[in-house]
């Protein structure tokens, strides 16, 4: 059968903003099913809240709907659209809550639609514990012992039948949110309390402990024909107690023999026709005892989940792009293999090399978070690697996290073999090397194996690594033989040269002379037994090349990594983009990343791809790889965030054409001097500012302009190490806790401004002619990082002459600095004048939310730019506008996403929800509207914190803060909300004619008769709304409470001013109701 | 560990390190892409005389068990991996890996880039090869040694692998048939999948006789994998052709299939590369589902792959084809009981998916005309 005639129009629900647990993989599964569908000729309507995706691209779909993905704006889009059928199974467990919700309120029915890809009941089985344990059992699985409870006194019971520890897992929650491991009854009270009210069912299940089993993922795929084939299997390096998201882990399984691999295959089968999944992707998920191969069945995820991104580009099997035909009546082996283009998808890939992935963290922006690793998943992005071995591949996946720290180090160990050996029997962020170290120091194979758990292969794996180092560190030059060996193993030239004493760039040289370069093999799906027509390449010290000769001449685009918080989907984006242009310029593209999770390291997105870390050896050999067999124009950096811009000067140092903004201009752009001396030469404002290399400077410095100051290290993305010191005690505290401050890493002082408004700008420039994208006003002040904060396009708040000025000043600091390409600049408005805060040479986080707004490509053109295009080209073109600037329709709102309610302290209480310099939201959705009130309105519900139309507003305000609160208190009381304050408040906010019920504050406990806190009326839902400004510096118990209470309540929580002034707007907006939902391609017309 | 070379019929050499036994081995080079089941490569009869190249990169990491064992022996006459495992993990492992090579004295080669050799072979087709290791022989020398070496075209190699006498693996619970196989290489795996069936399986020798078949009453005969060149098996074929007349079931596999094809009257043909792997795509036809099948099988039988063919026992058809590359998989005549496949129903290693013509060949014998779903 080819396809399902009868579906004509199909809409695509996609994932929303990036959280942890949920990220850009579905952008990527999203675009490939959109792209599918329209190469079907079906009508593609997609609806998503994330404007950073690539999938909501006006070209991927015929209807994009940046839109709030609940039941009632999915329903909106719906009643206008009245789609065919509707695609769920794509977009994470966003997008399939949304469509149980929609099915449960019977609007499929209503508008006579029905669900593809995977039925509601196959949904229900597989993610109910209950069912699913059912199930298992009755194709002869087993599941471990477990019982569901739905109060915490079932919890205490079942904790007693199991004995401690057992693992608690809530149900209907995405990135194992709310679960984790109790030992005690207290950690039982704590976790299984929480996991209560996570679950939207309040339904958590209490488990039978099978810590430090061996851990397996099959990624399976099934056809209506009941054709079912396992595309990969993963192996965890970390044993069963670790999230698989916060898990290393290797494909293929390793340490299974035929006979058990083919147990695991059976029961997946059996799962996956019991559950009932039609057509598509699911993944079933196994712990294997190490002492009798016991087998229990885990779990499944009835649908393309993020280990499905991970084994798509780990065999170049395109599990979405296979599962979207499947949903719409493909049959597997009606579907060609794109890499062979003649064998059939109806096979398992066979991989004749090994892959690794590694989480990357972020917990250095979360200090007081508990850094242990369990089953609620807390890393933030992950990088892969492939090898030809599992040494060479593990080494280049940890130096691809670019991390600190990330890589084997030999040198400095100062911990004693007995102190890593017990570090190794905690799983940290670190264990890996804890392991590696103590094995080093001698420690046994089978005492490291007994400290940690992990698997004796990988354990024998990296003591292979080890005694390599103890070669290298050997005296005397070593051997070209142990030198080759050691790139087998996945060394880097900087490893080698720690070891050896000497600098990376003599290994290079040495190797260099030797003719020692890695060879350049392919993911081809089936182990070469059939001819790869995708150059989907990775690098191994190997012994025969697979890249072919070219003729055209090669643009290569270096992306953007791993995610973290900083540099997430937005680059990717970009990146995506300038493959996309750049081709049309018919120019061969080259991409090098190492970031699973993207559609940039799709093997269709660009000419070829190389799948490597992005180091400046491994791009500088895939550079002379490429240059080899053609011609090489240059090398994009600018769009991938700071990772590579940081690698561009040493590139062009080595002779790499850099295209676009130069390493020098980025260079003036970053350094704060000379960056100084361009904003003095054109006359521009700028907060005072000094440089210190030492605590006594920065004191001299701070005295001078005055605090509040703000200070932070150099060179950093993503707001890292910054904070508003309000006095000396707190300076001092800063520079000590920055051990890394010297003279030649010095901290920045700078002036902060206080309440100021804090601006963003997009702008393109090609050495002549300005193109201004988009002027953002953020809603929070200056101060909170604008990653963090919600921003407005256009601007509400900006008059002409004001615009203007920015205008000219960026114009002034694009030809200053030499910008040829996208420049983001940073401006503050304070009293009415305008500050230039930073200027970043490079395409900026907020881009695709510009190019939304917009309707232009920036990153597009920026591309162009960077290959000599001109903007006077590109307007003639029709890429930009015949004249002017970028012209946003309608009120876009950014609105952050942040990632509080994963992160607990060591206790077990939540961490701090305030906004600051740092940043460290995840992700962001937009709302639009003609208004703002709407717009915000739909950003907050997008951001999955809704806004509430009714009910109690507890209200707590800093002193600095009261004066301005009053209007915003007094709108909400005439909209109808109850105000709830503790004592001092109220007596504020009566003097001012605002009624409110008096409180207990959480410091003074439970009244006499029993009257609650407001943090017990936060905790059992009496409060619709949390407004907790804070208390300037220093923590205060009250507020912190007040604030983790609402995080884990999932209560929306306000902590600005202007945050508070927006939301009035936004609940008078939704009070009115009556919310339109309005396609990207009609806001554009 | 020293020196070893790779060496191949047309003149290309690879060097790498010994591993296994030391010494000089010589077949045909073969690649094998199955992640999973080494042992049960090694120890299957079907590899006698052929150098395997295994396209995993790690091999060795679970060791090698009793129970996992195809056969008595490693018949492999070469093994050729990139990285052996320094250890064993597995709870069912009794020795390493490289202790059976060396006990068994199998010369093997480690260290190279199995993935260029894959690609060469995938290019020029399967050719002869040696493995020197540890061995002072100039590049001439070693390759002309090669070149010296026998082919696998026209090799009749059953008598080698196949058993002395007859032996009975008795059926699991009620014994409902009984089954004269003909081992022509047989691996473990298949008879006992039959005795979890209620058959009571006799293992005859590949040179078994008719009146011995006839002997113990078959209700059912089968042909079993196996190593060589199907065109030198005139005594076996001539065998199958009096069976067909007898109406006795049959059911062949790999070798067995390609006999019952040449029975037929059809020809068999070398592979440029042939089939080894446990990934490949088979459609039953008679189905339209897909199977993962395991194979290993470097010649096919030519046969037209449209609606039925006629034969002196009436009429046939295709059953199966591997949908990468086209090849007959499995013939079935529609008026006698028999058919065959050219892979690997017992699947050791490899998916479980065609464990169901074991139950079409238990329905044959219950009375069924033709092999049907």
């Amino acid at each position: 059968m080819p396809r399902l005639n009868e579906i004509k129009s199909v809409l695509v629900i996609g994932s929303g903003p990036i959280v942890i647990g949920q990220a850009c993989e579905f952008d990527y599964s999203g675009t490939q099913a959109c792209r599918v569908l329209q190469a079907e000729g079906i009508r593609v309507i997609l609806i998503n809240s994330n404007p950073a995706t690539i999938m909501t691209d006006p070209e991927f779909a015929d209807a994009t709907y940046i839109e709030p993905i609940t039941p009632e704006f999915v329903e909106k889009v719906i009643a206008k659209e009245r789609p065919d059928a509707i695609l769920a199974t794509l977009g994470g467990q966003t997008a399939l809550n949304a469509a149980i919700s929609l099915h449960d309120a019977g609007i499929l029915d209503k508008y006579k639609t029905r669900l593809i890809g995977a039925n509601v009941d196959a949904i229900r089985r597989g993610e109910d514990r209950q069912l699913f344990k059912e199930i298992v059992a009755s194709i002869g699985g087993e599941s471990a012992g477990s019982m569901i409870c739905h109060t915490i006194e079932d919890c205490y019971k079942a904790a007693e039948r199991f004995n401690y520890p057992v693992v608690v897992r809530p149900s209907f929650t995405m990135g194992g949110l709310g679960s984790g491991i109790a030992y005690t009854k207290n950690e039982l009270t704590e976790i299984a309390g929480a996991g209560l009210r996570y679950s939207p069912t309040t339904e958590v299940l209490i488990e039978e402990s099978i810590l430090g089993w061996k851990e397996f993922e099959l990624e399976m795929m099934r056809d209506y024909k009941d054709n079912v084939v396992v595309v990969c299997s993963i192996e965890n390096f970390d044993p069963m107690g670790v999230h698989t998201g916060d898990s290393i882990t290797v494909a293929p399984a390793m340490t299974l023999t035929d006979v058990e691999y083919q147990k695991l295959r059976d029961l997946s089968i059996g799962i996956i026709r019991a559950v009932g999944v039609d057509t598509g992707g699911c993944n079933i998920q196994f712990a294997v005892n190490p002492a009798d191969g016991r087998i229990v069945v885990i779990e499944m995820n009835p649908r393309v989940s993020r280990s499905s991104a991970l084994a798509s580009k780990a065999t170049g099997f395109p599990i979405a792009k296979i599962a979207a035909k499947l949903a719409i009546g493909y049959s597997l082996d009606e579907i060609k293999n794109d890499i062979t283009q003649e064998t059939p998808a109806s096979f398992e890939p066979t991989l004749d090399y090994v892959v690794v992935k590694v989480p990357r963290f972020n917990f250095e922006k979360f200090p007081a978070a508990d850094n242990r690793l369990t089953t609620t998943m807390k890393s933030v992005g992950e990088a892969m690697a492939i090898g030809r071995s599992f040494p060479e591949a593990l080494q280049k996946a940890l130096r691809s996290l670019e991390k600190k720290g990330s890589s084997f180090s030999w040198d400095q160990i100062v911990k004693s073999k007995a102190e890593l050996l017990i570090e190794s029997g905690v799983a940290t962020e670190s264990r890996i090397h804890s392991v590696q170290q103590a094995m080093f120091l001698g420690a046994t194979v089978e005492q490291a194996h007994e400290a940690s758990f992990i698997d004796l292969w990988f354990l024998a794996q990296i003591e292979i690594i080890n005694k390599m180092a103890h070669l290298l560190l050997q005296p005397g030059e070593i051997s070209e033989k142990v030198l080759r060996d050691a790139k087998r193993l996945g060394f880097s030239d900087l490893q080698i040269a720690q070891l050896t004493g000497s600098t990376e760039e003599d290994v290079r040289k040495r190797r260099s002379i030797l003719g020692m370069h890695p060879v350049y093999k392919t993911v081809d799906t089936c182990a070469a037994e059939f001819k790869a027509m995708t150059p989907y390449h990775y690098s191994s010290y190997d012994y025969e090349t697979e890249v072919e000769p070219r003729t055209k001449p090669a643009v290569i685009i270096l992306g953007s990594g791993p995610n973290r918080i900083g540099q997430g989907v937005e680059f990717d984006y970009s990146c995506v983009h300038a493959a996309f242009a750049l081709r049309a310029m018919d120019f061969e593209t080259i991409m090098i990343n190492c970031n699973p999770e993207t559609v940039s390291t799709d093997y269709d997105t660009s000419d070829r791809l190389y799948f490597e870390p992005l180091t400046f050896e491994d791009v500088m050999e895939v550079y002379e790889a490429e240059l080899a067999v053609g011609p090489i124009v240059g090398v994009v950096v600018q769009l991938g965030g700071q990772t590579p811009l940081g690698l561009a000067a040493r590139l062009q140092a080595a002779g790499v054409p850099i295209v676009g903004t130069s390493p020098a201009a980025i260079d003036i752009a970053e350094d704060r001097g000379l960056f100084g001396q361009l904003l003095k030469d054109q006359n521009l404002r700028a907060p005072k500012f000094g440089m210190a290399g030492s605590f006594k400077q920065a004191q001299k410095i701070a005295n001078e302009i005055g605090y509040p100051v703000l200070a932070r290290p150099s060179y950093v993305l993503g707001g890292r190490g910054m904070e508003i010191v309000y006095d000396e005690e707190t300076l001092a505290a800063y520079i000590s806790k920055s051990t890394e401050i010297s003279l030649t890493h010095p901290v920045m002082i700078d002036k902060f401004l206080d309440d100021a408004i804090e601006v963003d700008v997009d702008a393109l420039f090609d050495g002549e002619e300005l193109f201004l994208g988009g002027v953002m006003e953020h809603i929070e002040e200056a101060g909170v990082h604008s990653g963090d904060s919600a921003c407005v396009l256009p601007p509400t708040s900006i008059d002409a002459s004001l615009t203007k000025e920015i205008r000219e000043a960026t114009k002034k600091i694009a030809r200053g600095v030499g910008v040829k390409g996208l420049i983001n600049i940073q401006f503050a408005i304070a009293e009415n004048l305008l500050y230039v805060l930073e200027a970043n040479p490079r395409a900026s986080r907020t881009v695709p939310f510009v190019s939304k707004a917009t309707g232009i490509s920036l990153a597009k053109c920026a591309a162009a730019i960077s290959l000599g295009k001109t903007i006077a080209d590109l307007r003639e073109e029709g890429a930009l506008p015949k004249v002017g600037d970028g012209i946003a329709q309608g009120i876009s709102v950014k609105e952050a996403v942040l990632p509080w309610n994963r992160f607990r302290k060591k206790d077990g209480s939540g961490v701090d929800s305030l906004l600051g310099p740092e940043m460290r939201s995840t992700g962001e959705v937009m709302g639009r509207d003609d208004e703002f009130g709407a717009a915000f309105s739909k950003s907050q519900s997008g951001a999955l914190g809704a806004l509430p139309i009714s009910g109690a507003v507890f209200a707590s305000f800093a002193d600095r803060d009261k004066g301005k609160c009053v209007d915003s208190v007094k709108a909400l009381a005439k909209l109808g909300f109850e105000i709830v304050a503790t004592a001092g408040t109220a007596k504020f906010l009566a003097a001012e004619g605002i009624k409110s019920k008096v409180i207990r504050k959480y410091s003074d406990g439970l009244g006499p008769k029993g009257e609650l806190t407001a943090v017990d009326s936060i905790e059992s839902g009496e409060v619709a709304l949390v407004i907790n400004t804070p208390f300037g510096s220093g923590a205060r118990e009250d507020g912190w409470r007040i604030r983790t209470a609402a995080v884990a309540r999932g209560i929306p929580i306000i902590t600005t001013i202007p945050g508070l002034k927006a939301a009035v707007l936004g609940i008078a907006a939704q009070q009115k109701g009556g919310f339109q939902v309005k396609s990207l391609q009609d806001w554009l017309k | 560990m020293g020196n070893a070379f790779f060496v191949l019929d047309d003149g290309k050499i690879f060097e790498g390190q010994s591993w296994g036994s030391d010494g000089e081995s010589y077949g045909e080079a073969v690649f094998s892409t199955g992640m999973t089941g080494y042992q049960e490569t090694l120890t299957d009869p079907s590899y006698h005389r052929q150098v395997v190249i295994m396209t995993a990169p790690h091999i060795g990491n679970t060791g090698m068990n009793k129970v996992d064992e195809e056969s008595r022996k490693i018949w492999v006459s070469g093994f050729v991996v990139r990285d052996p495992s320094p250890i064993v993990s597995n709870w069912r492992a009794q020795r390493s890996l490289e202790d059976d090579l060396v006990a068994q004295g199998i010369v093997g080669i480690c260290n190279v880039d199995t993935r260029a050799i894959t690609r060469h072979l995938r290019e020029c087709g399967v050719m002869r090869v040696g493995i020197f290791s540890n061995m002072d022989l100039s590049r001439e020398e070693m390759v002309k040694l090669v070149r010296k070496s026998p082919e696998m075209s026209g090799s009749q190699l059953s008598a080698e692998v196949s058993t002395e006498k007859k032996y009975i693996v008795p059926a699991i619970g009620e014994k409902l048939f009984t089954v004269a196989a003909i081992d022509l290489g047989i691996k473990a795996a298949t008879p006992r999948l039959m005795s979890e069936r209620g058959i009571e399986v006799h293992v005859f020798p590949q040179d078994a006789s008719m009146e011995q078949l006839l002997e113990i009453s078959p209700d059912g005969v089968f042909l079993s994998n196996g190593p060589g060149d199907p065109s030198t098996m005139v005594e076996v074929v001539a065998l199958v052709r009096e069976l067909l007349l007898k109406q006795i079931p049959i059911f062949g596999i790999c070798f067995g299939h390609q006999i019952f094809g040449r029975a037929l009257g059809f020809e068999t043909y070398k592979l440029r590369y042939g089939h080894r792997g446990i990934n490949q795509p088979v459609l039953d036809k008679t189905t339209n589902k897909v199977e993962i099948t395991a194979h290993n099988h470097g010649f096919a039988v030519q046969a037209p792959m449209d609606g039925s063919f006629d034969t002196v026992y009436g009429k046939g058809e295709v059953t199966h084809i591997c949908l990468n590359d086209g090849v007959v998989e499995g013939l079935a005549l529609l008026d006698r009981p028999a058919f065959s496949v050219q892979y690997h129903p017992e699947a050791a290693a490899g998916p479980h998916d065609a464990s169901y013509l074991f139950d079409r060949f238990v329905d044959l014998m219950k009375g069924g005309v033709h092999a049907t779903p």
